[in-house]
């Protein structure tokens, strides 16, 4: 199979990529631009550790061919952080509890950087159906929702 | 002053952001598939799809000969067996003549990609001759011949084991009431979201680097250089950060030394990752234990004796299974005031992934089955439950009928508060019909008092180094596995030197860097590693407070070292920076560097068996769980669970408070839905036992939709043996949790359910027996005869003797 030539935005930067066609957007951004911040846990759209933004929208980037994705905006985990400063979410995340072992965490960050982008001040209800999708072996889920919480009022109150 | 006897803290006890979690939340913790080697290849396993079969001829040439592939290896590479502990070396890397489970490695083939690999594992032609399968422990021991190893006690047993403590069948005979109940706990597997995977790669001179997805790096070390018949100082394993373990990163993996020698042979880096079904396939999970327990009691509610019987269906190979066949009853002693004890264990060998150490390992199992016993006799007595334990709590520094030296208990605290904090006094037995509210106790090891390969070397080495700079850095072979053991360790450094956790550098699970720790398994790092920082950081203090109060002319006693300075207790202004103390000891005594090691206590019991229950200390947990079950679907639904935990001393809130919350949680999976379990493949289909559902969605486990609100309270009983008397929290608050619910579904509904998962149709039929008149009762039915061997027999402690086996009838005579 040949290889195809492709454009792609990758956290506002431009990437032009040689790869074959059959890879899935997951594996070009961990193998073909070593953006490794993203995971997989079974490539089948079961787990959500995957998820990335693209356009806005968490998207599994284990289902999603890369061929679809010219031209469209997408995001991971590693343009969460402005600069030096982390991102609300991730130091949320990391003062309280958030992350674990850390593997299921970029997806989840970035299924609740969605969610905020919707509805700065989330019930309870709509952060446990919003991260539904994605599995977290370690924490029982609590301390991920009191991060995304507390990310929302440090949020709100930089607004 | 000593720091061990410190009580005000600095960093202990307050909720502070993990050492690592910058490098989590920002994407840049490599895990073992994050690594990317220049030249680097990749590997894939063909795997049986036979269940037991004889490899009649392999023919790899046309997998050798296509385009992209670098090499095939198949089982004749691998010569020598190899197994986690030293009584079950029975595995080959690759299967030799024989597979014993749908997805037994075969074959290896390293290509230029994974595509590639995958397509030449199809290419390669494997003739097996089919052999008769075995799919439970109950088949087995009906089943002799064909024998799956030809090592292990009769047909397809693999271990036996018999204990007794005291003359159990005299105390049942003299109690007011004896209680007989079968109990079965299904499978189940860890399912860490990262799948495991390891690159290795030779390096310059020719000697290997291995980067794993493992608990154990030391294990993995030793395995390898018997495995590749290599000097093992030309070996080094390094632990990635792993993705979750639980224990399925514990075992020694066919993939580690298979692409190893890849590597070795190609001389280049060779990396593989497994996908989802493989680690469904390879498991190493929780065995299905079916048990029997028989416990007397006084009509006043005290226990006389109790005999447990289990037997477990081990899966193809030894693995761990040894230890966890010990382990399905050698804590069921440290919980209750419990005179005497008798313990029959048996593990079969049947054709399905090995089992092995998942959370708890062998634990919950029996635990399980004694929480809901006691429920019963609660009931029978007409006892409130919580009262009943509250009145056989085990005594603190005391031994128990099997020899187990417990040191603190803080369990009675534990129930008082869940009881207050669940209002059980006013809502257990007086909810609505369809709610209810169960309670359960359990307690876990705080590490394995001995290592697996018995020695009396320490358990585990900390080493640090300081540099002029004042930068502090230590290493220890300890493995981070989310659990936050880099933070115990930067953390208990800090409260000894005075600094921030956060200027703590650290060098772990490296065996080419880093002293010896045995590694994440059996809740063992916080005490050992812990004890080993101490003594390393104590060490290092000396020197500095030396050379301080050189300075200051004062002694050495009126130095505190807080705030990363050092100065006068009576004159805090006196004093330096600690960068300062450094410099100043690095002039005096030279290049400053000290070492810390930790080797446990040892144990009372004296018998042959003695090895597996002892541990420096035991963590104690109680829990009340309320259930939702909908009579007209058997829908179970968990509001609410309060849970407390003696965990000695807190050392970081934020993630005692996680490991608690985390266990809550994959309790109530296996509480509810977690099971691995097989189904036959049609004839036609090759019969073959293959998993039911391995994959991610359809092996349910809880989504944050099913989470319950969880009230969790950290209980501080610090137990002498223990880092500033810090216990373990990472495995022991999961056991209560399972009978817990089960005593909740009771209480709702009024059904026993003495088997998990507890599902909606279990609780239908039960609730239908219950309609008929009939015990509402859903579990095992029967026992099957197993050829348990005459117990060893051996007194407990207050009934003479000194830990070691005596003849039972002359013991009796003596009594």
């Amino acid at each position: 199979m040949n290889a195809v030539r492709m454009r792609l935005r990758v956290n506002g930067e431009e990437q032009e990529i040689l790869f074959h066609p059959y890879k899935t957007l997951l594996e070009v951004l961990r193998e073909d631009l070593n953006l490794t911040g993203t995971k997989h846990g079974c490539e089948l759209g079961e787990c959500g550790a995957c998820a990335v933004l693209v356009d806005g929208q968490p998207l599994l980037s284990c289902l999603e061919l890369a061929l679809e994705c010219e031209g469209r905006h997408i995001e991971t985990v590693e343009g969460l952080q402005q600069g030096d400063k982390l991102h609300p979410l991730q130091s949320a995340f990391a003062d309280l509890g958030g992350a674990q072992c850390g593997y299921c965490t970029p997806g989840i960050l970035m299924t609740a950087k969605a969610l905020l982008g919707q509805e700065p001040n989330p019930s309870r209800e709509r952060i446990r159906e919003a991260i539904s999708g994605n599995l977290c072996r370690c924490t029982g889920y609590l301390q991920i929702y009191e991060s995304i919480e507390e990310a929302a009022r440090r949020m709100r109150e930089a607004a | 002053m000593s720091v061990k006897k410190k009580t005000r803290f600095e960093v202990l006890g307050k909720p502070r952001r993990r050492v690592d979690a910058r490098a989590k939340v920002t994407g840049l913790t490599k895990f073992a598939d994050d690594i990317v080697l220049a030249r680097m290849l990749h590997m894939k396993l063909l795997r049986s799809p036979h269940p037991h079969a004889v490899i009649e001829s392999i023919d790899v040439t046309k997998a050798a000969a296509h385009p992209g592939v670098h090499l095939v290896l198949s089982g004749k590479d691998f010569p020598i067996t190899f197994g986690i502990l030293p009584v079950s070396q029975d595995e080959y890397p690759l299967a030799n003549e024989r597979v014993r489970y749908v997805g037994d490695p075969v074959a290896a083939v390293v290509a230029k990609d994974e595509q590639t690999a995958w397509e030449a594992c199809e290419l390669i032609e494997v003739k097996y001759r089919p052999l008769a399968t075995i799919s439970s422990s109950e088949e087995a021991l009906a089943t002799p011949e064909p024998r799956i190893h030809e090592h292990g006690e009769q047909g397809n047993i693999h271990r036996l084991q018999a204990f007794e403590f005291g003359d159990v069948d005299a105390a049942l005979a003299k109690s007011d009431h004896v209680f007989e109940d079968l109990f079965f706990y299904e499978g189940n597997t860890h399912l860490p979201i990262e799948q495991h995977a390891a690159v290795a790669a030779p390096d310059g001179e020719g000697k290997l680097t291995l980067w794993s997805s493992t608990q154990v790096p030391h294990y993995i070390h030793r395995a390898l250089a018997r495995a590749l018949r290599m000097n093992a100082a030309h070996i080094r394993v390094i632990a990635c950060p792993n993705g979750g373990g639980f224990g399925g990163k514990c075992d020694l993996h066919n993939h580690e030394i298979v692409v190893s020698r890849a590597a070795l042979k190609l001389a280049r880096p060779v990396k593989i990752c497994l996908n989802r079904e493989e680690v469904f396939y390879m498991h190493r999970g929780r065995h299905p234990v079916l048990m029997r327990m028989r416990t007397g009691v006084t009509k006043e509610g005290k226990l006389t004796g109790m005999h447990v019987q289990t037997l477990l269906d081990g899966g193809g190979y030894g693995g761990y299974g040894a230890a966890s066949t010990f382990y399905t009853g050698a804590l069921q002693t440290v919980t209750y005031e419990l005179p005497r004890y008798k313990f029959d264990a048996c593990r079969t060998f049947t054709n399905k992934p090995p089992c092995g150490p998942k959370r708890g390992h062998g634990t919950p199992q029996p635990r399980f089955g004694q929480e809901v016993q006691l429920d019963k006799i609660a009931e029978k007595l007409k006892l409130d439950p919580a009262e009943f334990r509250l009145g056989m709590v085990a005594k603190p520094n005391s031994l128990t009928a099997n020899w187990l030296r417990i040191g603190s208990i803080g369990l009675e605290e534990c129930i008082r508060r869940v009881v207050a904090l669940s209002d059980w006094k006013n809502r257990f037995r007086k909810l609505p019909e369809g709610r209810g509210l169960g309670l359960a106790c359990g307690s876990y090891l705080c590490g394995a008092g001995l290592p697996i390969y018995w020695n009396k070397m320490p358990q585990s080495g900390v080493q640090l180094l300081l540099d002029r700079s004042g930068q502090v850095t230590a290493f220890c072979g300890a493995t981070e596995i989310g659990q936050g053991s880099d933070d115990v360790l930067a953390a208990i450094i800090a409260e000894v030197l005075g600094i921030d956790p956060y200027d703590v550098r650290l060098v772990t699970g490296d065996t080419g860097l880093t002293p010896v720790d045995l590694g994440s398994y059996s809740s063992r790092v916080t005490v050992m590693m812990g004890n080993a920082a101490i003594q390393a950081a104590e060490r290092l203090r000396e020197m500095l407070a030396d050379a301080a109060a050189e300075q200051l002319v004062t002694i050495p006693d009126r130095l505190v070292f807080s705030q990363s300075r050092v100065f006068l207790a009576e004159d805090p202004a006196k004093g330096m920076s600690f960068a300062e103390a450094v410099v100043y000891a690095e002039t005096k005594f030279g290049t400053l560097g000290s070492v810390g090691s930790y080797v446990p206590p040892r144990a009372p019991g004296r018998y042959k068996g003695a090895g597996v229950g002892p541990s420096p200390a035991y963590s104690y947990t109680a829990c009340v769980v309320e259930v939702e079950v909908d009579k007209a679907t058997g829908w179970i639904s968990v509001p609410k669970v309060w849970i407390a935990h003696d965990i000695g001393r807190t050392i970081n809130p934020v993630l005692a408070r996680g490991q608690v919350e985390g266990s809550v949680y994959m309790a109530l999976g296996e509480a509810l839905m977690e099971e691995q379990v097989f189904r036959r493949l049609p004839p036609k289909m090759s019969g073959a036992l293959v998993h039911k559902f391995p994959s991610l969605l359809e092996y349910k486990s809880l989504t944050s939709l099913d989470m319950p609100e969880v009230v969790t309270e950290l209980v501080e009983d610090p137990d002498p043996n223990c880092p500033f008397g810090a216990k373990e929290a990472g495995q022991g608050p999961l056991l209560p949790v399972m009978p817990a619910v089960a005593n909740a579904i009771y209480d709702a509904v009024g059904v026993r359910i003495d088997e998990l998962p507890i599902t909606p149709d279990k609780v239908l039929k039960a609730l239908e027996l219950k309609s008929q008149g009939k015990n509402p009762r859903v579990g095992p039915e029967k026992f099957p005869q197993v050829p348990y061997p005459t117990p060893i027999f051996v007194p407990p402690p207050w009934e003479g003797g000194d830990g070691n086996e005596v003849k039972k009838n002359d013991a009796l005579a003596v009594v």
